[in-house]
């Protein structure tokens, strides 16, 4: 077991190096171009566009420029220069809000996706069944921003049941949960919908298999044949899958609903910047958004190593 | 009656205890049939289809009926309304509602351009890209799977680790990432030059960030089949490698790729939304039913419909052929064998 | 004289997509304490659905199960869950057919064991390990109270196989029914295991019921042997009488394609032509007639089974021919077996290789 965390450490380790390397290539790197104009944005200025060829050194060999950039994003020197700001400092602002949303909507996702999916297959082929099954791709299909406006129109706007925007931070916590309330099953839908449905399609192969007829062949209750059986093997992959799409949407997944909710999170920032084509923020919340997944992917590959003994001699 | 409820049982055995189907259907008839017995599946793909053809009539609607273009702006200007002379924008920046008549027949925008076209031109926009988008991941994603699965080795172990690399970023991020950089300097990619405002930059961007989550799978099923003998029978032929691909696996693959497409046109819809929502996708002026929404989303307390309109068409058309991809995939694949790994 | 068990005229049917299978037809034996009955056929004959639903283990909304099994005086077939609950792995315990994926793949081999203790019996934790640990050292499995942490793909396919056996054991069943425990196994492993039936056999008196493709599986361990094809019971009796004197062309076919190592290599493995009857539309009367090589014009009637050997009341079958006939026509050179389709001719009434036409809807 030791000798495998250590394995999945060392691979990530790789992985986050190629990371860095791919989005340096993404940003500065990328066929024509001034890479220093993408930089500099829409309303730079020769000087400006000078300035940063030589802070950025694009005068210099490739992997030169390349440690200049690392160096940049992980001293959180990186500046923006459209808006004359430190993007480090930016997204430490916005953090909170970006933490708030993911953790709070990610214990809604699984805990609904999960009931959801389990009611779902233990009913499979009835009314129920399909009428969750309709939700669930109607859940899929729509796009988080849509429901977000959607409900902050009939909610908020036309009846005021809750406030339109805007973040509160934890300090006032009432205010913290009402405002997020909206943001958090917004994000959570498409996740509930796709968990019920891989879940439940998870229980009914596994309902199948043979090791759950041995366990009615030993006489065990019903309850007990679902619980410890059908459903902890089903749910295997599922936290795996929580894993990654948790570090998927701290990553930037909430990019979409921060805007909507005008949350002020580190995805609202990184759109302001999109909209702005204001590249320099982009480039660092895509390094660490990036990062955060590679993180996640492997925490996530050690704890199915810890449910599913079969993985530790498999890699 | 749903075969999967039952534990033991479907078509008898043969000697070698694979299930048979029933006499005589092979395995696509089969799946035919059990296509066309679900008729919610059908209906729902009749829905897409139905706003298909409608945006694709965009221009003819355009011209025929609103007698307006997707970008002519009408700021200035009054309409009739019931014999009434109405403003296309009032002087407080409030466009006109729907008037469920040819011209403006779903109201105006801030810019007074006549929603409905933008409606049928953003539908187009979307779905040309979301179908050029699946066809580039397809192509290149069913590809490198193929050739990681069955050379294997060092060329599996570079195309792996690439491969990995793309599916690490979250798919929105890198959507965005690449959005931005292209948008303001466009794609050189050898003689193919796009400007940034082409539609082809975000097709590119979306087939190549998805290509990932077909081409894992794929190389996964490549890497059984590869063990089987018909393989080795080919081979020993002296078939040539580009041969066995073509002729021996890919047709084994035909069932996972059809039930990928749909999926994968829905996705690619529902990503450039996303993007184009953001600013990374279609570029202003040209309308995309994401792009149609950020910009409403100011209105949404006057003008409900400008958000409304582009978001039902969007939902509609991903749900029906949402709805389609399941009935294709429990038509071909009932014990749901094949699955996106997100 | 009570038996153990008694299963009369048991029928399973499932509802499928393309229509409705009679898996079992019309199939009765019983059992007594301490004997070890053999269940034979082909994939497909039946075997398998017939032992999974003496536990209740094919019941679902899309089978209809009908007719009467009794073990121990309770009545299996239209017993509540609750009962059948009580009666697997207590009264009656079932061991399958490949062992690395009857056992839960995350869960502890002794766990899993235990879990079977405490589901039937009041007793503490460490007392169910206790005495799983002992089950599992009198299964030979090495290190037992160490081994009890591992997880199955850790173990070989013979020794998971004991530990399913120490499993069914458990609770001291009266029946043990097993679904071809050793088909997945090689066969030095195969004849360990079957011995450790034996054992238990003669150890505790519980009853077996064997299921098995596997003649020399049978001809080791069974009392009894009940030939099953198609769905039906073809033939049915002491160990002896079938192996000496077979009734149903069937058993000749699989007694005589059984390979000789006391004989001269033959050019050709002898096989029964033909394919196994579609059970969801399976041929008028006998089954087994069109690939049969001695059918005749009143095989399409169905033949009812009963003992037609004189001084053997417990030797039945499901043949029209007469007895006498029968030890003629089995015998091919010095041995039973079955004729090839081609001497079909030679019989009365039918024409040759009727297989096609009886199979197709």
């Amino acid at each position: 077991m030791g000798r495998f965390i250590v394995r999945r450490l060392f691979s990530m380790l790789v992985v986050l190096f190629l990371l860095s390397v791919l989005t340096f290539l993404i940003f500065q790197v990328i066929p024509n171009g001034n890479p220093a104009l993408r930089l500099a944005g829409r309303t730079a200025t020769p000087q400006t566009i000078a300035a940063i060829s030589r802070t950025w050194g694009f005068d210099q060999p490739i992997w030169t420029q390349y440690l200049i950039t690392m160096h940049k994003i992980f001293t959180g020197s990186v500046i923006s220069y459209n808006q004359q700001l430190n993007v480090f400092s930016q997204i430490k602002a916005g953090l909170p809000a970006t933490l708030s949303l993911a953790i709070g909507a990610g214990i809604i996702w699984l805990f609904f996706g999960v009931l959801l999916g389990l009611l779902s297959a233990l009913r499979a082929g009835k009314f129920v069944d399909r009428v969750l099954a309709i939700l669930a791709l109607g859940g899929i299909s729509t796009p988080s921003f849509v429901i977000g406006a959607v409900l902050l129109y009939l909610l908020a706007y036309r009846t005021n049941v809750f406030p339109n925007t805007g973040y509160v931070s934890i300090t006032d916590p009432l205010g913290w949960f009402y405002h997020l309330l909206l943001p958090w099953i917004t994000l959570a839908i498409l996740f509930i919908g796709l968990y019920s449905r891989v879940l439940r399609s998870n229980i009914l192969d596994t309902i199948n298999d043979d090791y759950v007829r041995t366990a009615k062949a030993k006489g065990l209750s019903r309850r007990r044949v679902i619980v410890r059986h059908v459903l902890r093997n089903s749910l295997i992959p599922v936290v795996s899958l929580f894993g990654l799409d948790f570090a998927g949407v701290l990553g930037g997944g909430t990019i979409l609903v921060e805007t909507v909710f005008n949350l002020n999170g580190v995805g609202q920032y990184a759109q302001q910047s999109i909209a702005a084509l204001d590249v320099p923020p982009v480039l660092v919340i895509t390094m660490l958004g990036g990062f955060a997944v590679v993180i996640f992917a492997a925490l996530v590959d050690i704890v199915y190593a810890v449910l599913d003994p079969r993985i530790r001699l498999a890699s | 009656m749903i075969a999967r409820d039952i534990p033991f049982t479907h078509a008898p055995e043969d000697a070698d205890g694979e299930a048979q189907p029933s006499a005589g259907l092979g395995p696509y008839r089969l799946a035919l049939r059990r296509l066309r017995r679900n008729h919610v599946a059908l209906g729902f793909a009749g829905l897409f289809l139905l706003i298909l053809i409608c945006c694709l009539c965009a221009p003819l609607y355009a011209s025929a009926i609103a007698h307006t273009g997707p970008n002519a702006e009408h700021l200035t200007q009054t309409i009739n309304v019931g014999g009434r002379t109405v403003d296309v924008v009032s002087l407080q920046g409030i466009p006109i509602g729907p008037t469920w008549h040819s011209r403006f027949l779903l109201g105006a925008d801030s810019n007074g351009e006549d929603v409905a076209v933008r409606l049928l031109y953003g539908g187009r926009t979307s779905i040309i890209i979301g179908g050029t988008a699946t066809l580039i991941t397809m192509v290149l994603g069913v590809a490198a799977g193929v050739v990681a699965g069955y050379f294997r080795g060092m060329v599996d172990g570079i195309l792996s680790r690439v491969l990995d690399l793309i599916w690490s970023y979250p798919v929105v991020l890198l959507g965005v990432a690449l959005g931005t950089v292209l948008a303001l300097t466009g794609l050189h990619i050898g003689p193919v030059v796009l400007k940034g405002t082409s539609l082809m930059v975000p097709a590119c961007i979306i087939g190549f960030v998805f290509i990932p989550y077909v081409a894992k799978p794929i190389r996964g099923q490549v890497l059984s089949l590869r063990e089987k003998e018909f393989v080795d029978a080919a081979r020993s032929l002296a078939a040539g490698h580009l041969r066995v691909m073509v002729s021996e696996i890919l047709p084994n693959l035909s069932s996972t790729i059809v039930v990928f497409v749909p999926l994968m046109i829905a996705n690619a819809i529902l990503l450039e939304a996303g993007l184009s929502f953001v600013g990374a996708g279609v570029q202003p002026p040209n309308p995309s039913w994401g792009n149609m929404i950020s910009d409403g989303l100011q209105y949404i307390s006057t003008t409900p419909g400008l958000v409304l309109a582009p978001a039902i068409m969007l939902v509609l058309a991903v749900l029906g052929i949402n709805v389609f991809g399941e009935g294709v995939r429990d038509a071909l694949d009932p014990r749901a064998q094949i699955r996106i790994e997100h | 004289m009570a038996h153990l068990l008694e299963v009369k005229d048991l029928r399973v049917a499932f509802r499928t997509e393309d229509g409705l299978v009679q898996a079992v037809d019309g199939v009765s034996f019983s059992l007594d304490a301490g004997e070890v009955l053999s269940v034979v056929g082909e994939s497909g004959s039946g075997k398998s659905v017939t032992a999974m639903t003496l536990l209740g283990l094919t019941r679902s909304p899309n089978s209809s199960v009908e007719g009467s099994a009794v073990l121990d005086g309770t009545e299996l077939v239209t017993a509540s869950e609750e009962t059948l609950r009580h009666i697997r792995g207590a009264k009656a315990a079932m061991i399958f057919q490949d062992p690395i994926s009857a056992l839960n793949p995350v869960q502890r081999v002794g766990d899993q064991v235990v879990e079977q203790i405490r589901a039937h019996d009041r007793v503490s934790r460490k007392a169910a390990m206790d005495r799983a640990v002992n089950l599992m050292e009198r299964m030979g499995i090495p290190r037992a109270r160490e081994r009890a942490r591992a997880f199955p793909h850790e173990f070989s396919g013979g020794m998971r196989q004991r530990v399913m056996i120490a499993m069914a054991l458990s609770c001291s069943p009266r029946l043990l029914v097993a679904d071809e425990p050793t088909t997945a196994l090689d066969v030095t492993i195969q004849a360990q295991i079957l011995a450790e039936i034996e054992d238990l056999r003669r150890e505790t008196g519980v009853a077996v019921i064997l299921v098995t493709h596997d003649l020399g599986v049978v001809a080791e361990v069974a009392d009894r042997v009940v030939v099953m094809y198609g769905g039906r019971v073809v033939e049915e009796g002491a160990l002896v009488d079938i192996f000496e004197d077979p009734q149903h062309p069937y058993t000749w076919g699989l007694l005589g394609s059984v390979p000789r190592v006391d004989r001269a290599r033959p050019e050709r493995l002898p096989t029964i032509a033909g394919q196994p009857p579609s059970l969801l539309h399976p041929p008028r009367g006998c089954h087994f007639a069109p690939r049969c090589p001695h059918a005749f014009a009143q095989c399409q009637d169905v033949p009812p089974l009963k003992a037609r050997v004189d001084g053997q009341s417990g030797h039945l079958d499901r043949c029209w021919l007469d007895v006498a006939d029968k030890r003629k026509l089995r015998l091919i050179g010095n041995d039973i077996g079955l004729a090839a389709t081609q001497a079909a001719s030679e019989h009365r009434d039918l024409p040759p290789d009727r297989s096609q036409e009886l199979t197709q809807p």
